[in-house]
């Protein structure tokens, strides 16, 4: 649309523009992205994150529970480059390997809240009957929940029930990737509502509907490739979110144990010891804030590559 | 007016009962008893606890339990605190208005950050300032607020101290210099949670802004030789705060968030850091209460928003 507009004042260099322009979708969204340099930069920042708490482990090899008093609350060092916690724990180890796990809870839960979400989304959306305003309404439920209230309220009602079911460790990811992505999907169910219920009106989806395509043809072929745009923004932005909900857990003592170093944990330990070891605490609090800071930029930058409503 | 009010109070109502529903639910699937306690003290005999269990209804089917926990909170019967020994709605009547002062004051710090700096970066949209302003909100809301509050500890309380970090209820002081401890034990929270919420309320602003400044009838306003300050503050805001109004009341569930993280960091008495040491303390009855608190504070505040949106904009006429 913005294209044609474009080419008509200077015919010929607008139709040179558009075989340029016309490469794929994807590629066409590259050259959006690009504008927005701070994502970009984001995106280096945070794939070096994600390659250092996936390969950094075995390229630094202290063990996470190395006690070694005589390093006790030691400062940064060649010897330990993050500095020691009070057990004289080295602490780049337990951040690569916390990293995984606020990673792996952030990216769970983000895939959570969308697949909910979409699916309760595209019902509604889909509907002409009392389900899409029920849905709907259930949607508006949920939204005015206090979340991280209701949060701690399911964790220390099931905590010990699925602790005993699948360990200490698999039991809290579990629960925290279900409660963190079952409180988020609201958001993304709106957005893949509203924009089923404006793209299933449209000629296209008419075309195949009169072709005889099924209900689920039509959503799954037609509608819900042309919904994904926004749905991937707010994804991205889930991501961010879930990570801040876990982090918030864990630093109020009440999301991993203390053997499963989380960022959000580390900063939970560190916190009677900031007068001592401020270094303890600053550096999984900078972690967690170079990842969130950088997703919500790549978030920004696709919500401007994903539109194409939006010129550039 | 009155009408819309009491048709905004019913339309409250079901709300807050399916949030009720929600919590009971929630309460009633966990796994554990609670008289668990009791089952494992071999000083209480299993005659009382079984008629204790009866007595209590817990064998009941589920929602007959719902109506008798609804109707016992309904009619201010919270329930007792195992730990603490008191009634619960004394226990949060207790510690309630220091969470709503924090609020409170959180809310106007972040008000008075994001309407200037949004409507002036909306005014020069992608000028400099509009820049710096839009990166430095990036910044506020995804530093999270513990790491904020550890932050600032770390600044002004160990490195330059200046303020406490601990709020005390109890400051043995009289007059002026009453008030004087209590300002600056109140700074750090507030300047926490305030700064992460004016951060995205920035966001808001400027582009409720942006959409307002490009219609008609600015231009009108400006063409018939109004001053500038006159057409910003009573054409272009003015209209631009009623979605802002709508933001602020659906950003009220992630203040009560922060404001629980805030109150755990300083420690202050509130009904967040309650909530906290009752969960690690086990006192179901007192945790049940203070998230149905909370949910009712949400809807109490989205009500307001209501209102107040009826107030700003009088093209939603009182039916």
């Amino acid at each position: 649309m913005a294209g044609s507009t474009r080419a008509l004042p200077i015919a010929d260099a607008g139709l040179l523009e558009e075989r340029r322009r016309h490469l794929s979708p994807g590629l066409e969204a590259w050259r959006r992205f690009r504008r927005h340099r701070l994502a970009v930069a984001s995106v280096a920042i945070l794939l070096t994150i994600v390659a250092a708490v996936v390969l950094g482990p075995w390229l630094w090899r202290l063990a996470i529970n190395d006690i070694d008093f005589a390093a006790r609350l030691a400062r940064p060092s060649w010897d330990h480059p993050f500095g020691t916690d009070d057990l004289g724990q080295d602490l780049l180890a337990r951040m690569l390997y916390g990293g995984r796990i606020s990673l792996a809870v952030g990216l769970a839960a983000m895939f959570i809240a969308t697949v909910v979400g979409s699916i309760v989304g595209a019902i509604a959306g889909m509907s002409r009957g009392w389900i899409g305003s029920a849905l709907m309404w259930l949607a508006d439920l949920f939204l005015s929940l206090p979340q991280l209230p209701l949060l701690l309220l399911v964790i220390y009602l099931f905590r010990d029930g699925l602790r005993v079911l699948l360990g200490p460790e698999g039991g809290v990811f579990v629960l925290v990737v279900i409660v963190i992505g079952g409180l988020r999907w609201m958001p993304v169910a709106r957005l893949v509502r509203a924009q089923f219920l404006s793209l299933r009106e449209r000629e296209f989806v008419e075309a195949a509907r009169a072709l005889g395509a099924s209900r689920m043809r039509q959503v799954v072929r037609h509608i819900l490739p042309n919904a994904l745009g926004p749905v991937i923004v707010a994804g991205t932005i889930d991501v961010a979110a879930a990570i801040i909900a876990e982090s918030t857990l864990s630093f109020l003592g009440l999301g991993f144990p203390p053997d499963i170093p989380t960022w959000g944990r580390i900063l939970y330990d560190a916190k009677d010891y900031l007068d001592l070891a401020p270094h303890w605490a600053l550096f999984p609090g900078a972690a967690i804030f170079l990842t969130v800071l950088s997703i919500n930029f790549i978030g920004d930058g696709l919500r401007d590559a994903l539109d194409p409503r939006r010129v550039l | 007016m009155g009408l819309y009010l009491v048709r905004r109070l019913l339309i409250a109502i079901p709300s807050l009962l399916g949030i009720s529903v929600v919590l009971f639910m929630v309460l009633a699937l966990a796994p554990g008893d609670p008289f668990e306690e009791l089952a494992t003290n071999p000083n209480v005999p299993p005659q009382v606890r079984m008629a204790l269990r009866l007595k209590f209804g817990l064998d009941d089917p589920v929602p007959v339990r719902y109506v008798h926990w609804l109707t016992a909170m309904l009619s201010g019967d919270w329930g007792f605190s195992f730990v603490s020994r008191v009634n619960v709605d004394q226990l949060i009547m207790q510690r309630l208005p220091a969470t709503l002062f924090v609020i409170g004051a959180a809310q106007l710090l972040a008000l008075a950050i994001a309407l200037p700096v949004g409507i002036y970066a909306a005014m020069r949209p992608y000028s400099l300032f509009d820049q710096i302003a839009n990166t430095l909100a990036f910044v506020g809301f995804s530093l999270p607020t513990f790491f904020t509050g550890l932050l600032f500890i770390l600044l002004f309380s160990i490195y330059l101290d200046w303020l406490p970090f601990v709020y005390r209820a109890d400051i043995d002081a009289t007059g002026w210099r009453w008030y004087w401890e209590h300002v600056r034990q109140a700074v750090m929270p507030i300047a926490v949670l305030g700064l992460f919420l004016g951060a995205s309320l920035t966001r808001y602003v400027r582009s409720a802004v942006l959409d307002v400044i490009r219609l008609d009838y600015v231009t009108t306003a400006r063409a018939k030789g109004l001053g500038e300050r006159t057409v910003v503050i009573k054409h272009i805001v003015r209209n631009a705060l009623i979605p802002v109004v709508t933001l602020v009341a659906l950003q009220m569930p992630a203040i009560f968030g922060g404001a629980i993280v805030t109150e755990q960091i300083f420690r202050i008495p509130g009904i967040g850091s309650l909530l906290i040491s009752s969960i690690l303390a086990n006192d179901t009855p007192v945790v049940m209460a203070v998230t149905f608190v909370f949910a009712c504070l949400v809807v109490l505040f989205n009500l307001i928003a209501d209102i107040l949106y009826g107030w700003l904009d009088p093209r939603i006429t009182y039916r």
